[in-house]
């Protein structure tokens, strides 16, 4: 079971890692969310997996760590608004630029209305 | 306490002169006075105390954890010092009000000027060394912006910024020496480091401890090689001069080896490297100081010179010795800040500096003139004066020495042409100003010949006071400066303070023989001046600032080079670089391990998991592989997030499954709309060398990722869980403890991230002004986009989920303290139905209906937060401890409140306002709504 997790948590960092080298700010902003994945798996995981063991006070026997728990829990809704602005800045960037390329290369492409 | 109050009234001082200024120089000054003029009241209190053998301190506690207390102390040592620095600098204050020309601004001067006496006051009394080092470096600051004063001079930008370098990478060794010190000892308090003298000199860092501490010490006390900063300095304004670069500042350094010399002292290599760098600099610096024109480097240079006078004094560290090095502190102090002052009023009354130009002023300033006499001869060592008593001292004290075996009969020979250069130099001052006629040139002979006064009595008194006192220390040392330096050597050497006589006439004897020497071969090279510049004249020229310089110059285009190699404007680059470097570290980690698998054993797979893993490697290598194509690989994207909640369902973190499924829903609607904004297939242009290169980094850094994953999972992990299961129920009055740990014992935390979330939520707002749209009319496929915008069915449907969804998240946010749920789930379940509302409806619809302003929204969630975490104060508890009881209503049986819910409320409201105003806002650009510069 470890091993398996780590094998996923492996590819979601390599998958992230991958695409946030693309130059293009579409794949850099979906290679973040996958790297967020793997990183809040990984913080996660540094309590133990455990089954049928949530850590509230009565309902199981060897509840499971609640820090990690706590910590990734902010971790997922700051992820969020990471995104959020990367978002942002990129349409923001494409604006004003008139390309998606990361480093703001200026434009090249036409689907432009106004 | 009344120690506390020296130090603070002069940082109150520190903005009087700025409130003041507006009413005139004479008021401005006045009022500056009054701060050092009570300080030194104070300090004067406590004088009797200390030199009857107190130390007087006190200590209060700053940041215990790094052993930094706020901790002052005044024995001898220090109350000499703080007496220079109040005294001598409430003198140059005084004289300062007249030296500024009208138009300057005074305030912002006298301001520096009391920032410096700040922070100097501050060395001399701090009784911990980090404490101490703080101060140092105030210091540098203070003599950086005050050489810099006149800011539209070249000389002056440059001139400060080499103090600042020079004494500033000075400063930083000491740190670091300190730091040694502190390790060694335990700590940093000076009592216990002076007490453990033993234990650090036969520490084997010892060496490396003396090397730090003394570039420290040198570089602000410009000793050679690191002298050449102070001349420079001279672009300063003249009190300046007098008072940090003669009187105080500089004598940080000798203070610093005399405070640790019990600590650091007492070894041969202390003894020889004190030696010899002072003397070295106390011949080199004098030979300079004669051949120098402008008054003000003849003053630099001769105290240089003298500051290496007194670290040859502490390096041949008899008892004696180190009375007469604190004797030449004070000594120094009082006839350089004189000779400076006069230097300020012979260029205020004449307009020159050149010594040359100058002469024969004695029959138009004999005020001025008397003081040069009185403090010159101080600087010369000539009796009666008190200059006269520290140099017999040092001769004597040079004979005793031991430092060199055979060879030490070599110091006080070199002692003697020292002080051969220093008569010198100081004979010239008073002659060639006062009594030769001047050297001018044919051209300078064309023009009216200089006219000159003795300036106003204000401008006059300081320095003729400083000579005067010069004079009369000289004549009756024992009753004036005995008691003190009694106290100061105390200080310095703790119980064995010798027994010494300070008289003008110890008979006919050695020293005096070399006094008498010094001042024949002082009169002779006098007389040899010329020859000496012409000689000097043959070697090609070398200015140690050019050199300075052009080593800076070259630091700076070296890093130029490098910053542009790394910095090539690409992301791509610097992310290649910066995940090749993380791999190194994690790789550097993997290999301490000595082997991947830990002692825990695997748990066992089911069918279930193979189907999640299979799921998410398919979504995530999907997502990488089709990213061209935008929509498909966000539909990956989604495949990943949703079995990410639904990993933490079987691992048993409800609260994080819940959180994962509505962040989820919140960032795909995020994304389809950026989609929208973006372009919808990107032209291919990557070479396949590209995606080789980034498919190994990735791979790699997905393996090494991996492994550590493994390698964490298959060890046991040393964890605080147990204190948080523990005091969930008793301290925190709820079952979740997820939880409870995040609104209420990692509270402050949680305040922490719910200011991001509406700071990012702020940003986008900004972000999202005056945006230039690309709105394509159509799909990729050119099938234009529907014209029925609002589909019936959502509406519908939207309109009837609202009240359920809205139930929903108040139900969970209830439940939150107890069974999973709370803040900020409930707000993403809202924030989600009320955007289903926006997308069912459209902007203009929604916002009739529910005319609410998500910053607001988000701002007064973070106030709740802030407010439920400050009410805690009112009851005499720490921010943010939470309180919480049970209470019966009848029909509803009993319920439990606590303050933590209405915390948990604040991070309801700020992740409704955040995510609200992100998305709302972001639809809200492709409506007639558009934000436009007008509205803001």
């Amino acid at each position: 079971m470890e091993a398996l997790f780590s094998l996923v948590v492996g590819v979601l960092t390599a998958s992230g890692i991958y695409l946030l080298l693309r130059g293009r700010t579409f794949p850099v902003i979906v290679g973040l969310a996958l790297l967020g994945y793997a990183v809040n798996l990984f913080l996660f995981s540094s309590g133990g997996l455990h089954t049928d063991a949530a850590a509230v006070i009565g309902e199981s026997f060897a509840p499971a760590d609640p820090l990690p728990q706590a910590l990734v829990l902010t971790a997922i809704v700051i992820g969020f608004a990471m995104t959020a602005f990367v978002v942002i800045l990129a349409i923001r960037a494409r604006g004003d630029l008139g390309s998606d390329h990361v480093d703001g290369q200026q434009g090249e492409d036409g689907d432009m209305l106004q | 306490m009344s120690l506390l109050w020296i130090p603070l009234l002069t940082t109150v001082g520190v903005v009087v002169p700025a409130m003041t200024s507006r009413y005139g120089r004479k008021l401005c000054v006045a009022a500056t006075l009054i701060a050092p003029l009570l300080a030194l009241a104070l300090v004067l209190l406590h004088a009797p105390a200390v030199i009857a053998g107190e130390v007087i301190s006190l200590r209060l506690s700053w940041i215990p954890l790094l052993g930094l207390d706020l901790a002052l102390r005044i024995d001898g040592l220090t109350l000499l010092f703080a007496l220079l620095i109040l005294g001598i600098g409430s003198l140059i204050l005084f004289y300062a009000g007249y030296y500024l020309s009208a138009e300057e601004d005074d305030g912002r001067f006298l301001a520096y000027m009391m920032l410096f006496m700040t922070a100097m006051l501050g060395i001399a009394m701090a009784d911990n060394l980090i404490l101490l080092w703080l101060f140092w470096e105030l210091t540098s600051i203070a003599s950086f912006l005050l050489i810099g004063f006149w800011g539209y001079r070249s000389d002056a930008r440059r001139g400060a910024r080499m103090a600042l370098i020079v004494t500033g990478a000075g400063g930083l060794a000491l740190l670091a020496g300190i730091l040694l010190i502190g390790q060694e000892v335990g700590s940093f308090a000076m009592a216990d480091v002076l007490a453990a003298g033993n234990l650090i000199r036969t520490s084997q860092h010892y060496p490396l401890i003396v090397l730090l501490v003394l570039m420290g010490a040198f570089t602000k006390s410009a000793q050679f090689p690191f002298h050449f900063w102070l001349p420079h300095a001279m672009a300063a304004p003249t009190p300046v001069s007098a008072f940090l670069h003669s009187a105080t500042m500089v004598k940080a350094g000798v203070l610093l080896m005399a405070r640790l010399n019990p600590a650091l002292g007492d070894t041969a290599l202390w003894a020889v490297s004190l030696s010899l760098v002072g003397l070295a600099t106390m011949l080199y610096a004098a030979w300079f100081a004669l051949l120098e024109r402008d008054l003000k480097g003849i003053l630099a240079f001769s105290t240089v010179s003298h500051l290496g006078l007194i670290t040859l004094l502490l390096g041949l560290g008899s008892p004696l010795a180190i009375v007469a090095a604190i004797f030449h502190i004070f000594n120094h102090a009082t006839f350089k800040a004189a000779l400076f002052m006069m230097v300020g009023i012979i260029d205020h009354e004449t307009g020159t500096r050149d010594i040359d130009r100058l002469g024969a002023l004695w029959s138009m300033m004999p005020l001025t003139g008397t003081m040069t006499l009185l403090a010159g001869s101080a600087m010369a060592g000539f009796p009666p004066f008190n200059g006269f008593l520290s140099k017999e001292m040092l001769f004597e004290q040079s004979l005793l020495n031991n430092l060199l075996g055979a060879l030490s009969i070599v110091i006080p020979l070199l002692v003697v042409v020292a002080a051969m250069l220093s008569v010198a130099y100081s004979l010239r001052l008073i002659w060639s100003l006062f009594f030769a006629e001047p050297k001018l040139t044919r051209e300078q002979k064309a023009q009216p010949p200089l006219q000159a006064h003795d300036p106003s009595r204000g401008m006059l008194a300081p320095g003729l006071f400083l000579a005067a006192i010069s004079l009369v220390v000289g004549l009756f040392p024992m009753t004036l400066a005995a008691p003190l330096l009694n106290a100061a050597s105390l200080a310095v050497q703790g119980e064995t303070t010798p027994v010494f006589q300070l008289a003008l006439w110890h008979g006919f004897n050695m020293p005096l023989l070399m006094s008498m020497a010094a001042v024949a071969g002082g009169v002779l090279m006098l007389r040899q001046q010329r020859r000496f510049a012409n000689l000097a004249a043959l070697f090609p020229e070398r200015n140690a600032g050019l050199i300075f310089e052009a080593t800076i110059q070259r630091l700076i285009r070296a890093t130029l080079w490098l910053t542009l190699r790394l910095e090539n404007g690409s992301l791509q680059r610097y992310q290649a670089l910066l995940i090749l470097s993380a791999l190194a570290m994690a790789a550097i980690g993997l290999t301490q391990l000595e082997n991947l698998t830990g002692e825990r054993g695997m748990q066992p797979l089911d069918g279930m998991l193979f189907l999640g893993a299979g799921l998410m490697i398919f979504g995530a290598i999907g997502s990488a592989l089709s990213h061209r194509w935008r929509l498909v690989s966000l539909l990956m994207l989604s495949v990943v997030g949703l079995s990410v909640s639904l990993t933490f369902v079987r691992f048993s973190a409800p609260d994080l499954a819940l959180t994962q499924l509505s962040v989820e829903v919140a960032s795909m609607i995020l994304m389809i709309l950026a989609l929208f904004f973006l372009p919808q297939r990107p032209p291919l242009m990557v070479s396949g060398r590209r995606i080789l290169r980034d498919l190994i980094l990735a791979a790699s850094l997905g393996l090494v990722v991996a492994m550590l994953n493994y390698a964490i999972l298959t060890r046991e992990t040393l964890a605080i869980a147990d204190y948080f299961l523990r005091e969930s129920v008793p301290g925190g009055g709820g079952t979740n403890v997820v939880n409870v740990i995040l609104v209420d014992f990692r509270g402050f935390d949680t305040f922490g991230e719910i200011t991001v979330l509406t700071l990012a939520g702020l940003a986008t707002f900004k972000l999202l002004n005056r945006l230039r749209l690309f709105m394509p009319a159509g799909n990729i496929e050119g099938i234009r986009w529907s014209r029925h915008r609002y589909p019936l069915i959502l509406a519908v449907v939207a309109q009837i989920l609202l009240p359920l969804a809205l139930l929903v998240s108040v139900y969970i946010f209830l439940r939150g303290h107890n069974q999973p749920g709370g803040g900020f789930i409930a707000g993403l379940i809202t924030a989600t139905a009320l955007l289903l509302q926006y997308m069912a409806r459209g902007y203009d619809w929604t916002r009739e209906r529910l005319p609410l302003s998500y910053p607001v929204v988000a701002v007064s969630g973070l106030a709740v937060a802030l407010a439920t975490g400050l009410g805690s104060w009112l009851f005499g508890y720490p921010f943010l401890t939470s309180a919480f009881g049970h209470f019966h209503l009848p029909l509803i049986g009993e319920f439990e409140l606590a303050t933590a819910m209405l915390f948990d409320v604040g991070v309801y409201l700020a992740v409704i306002g955040a995510t609200l105003m992100i998305l709302v806002n972001l639809g809200r650009v492709t409506t007639v709504n558009r934000p436009t510069l007008e509205e803001h």
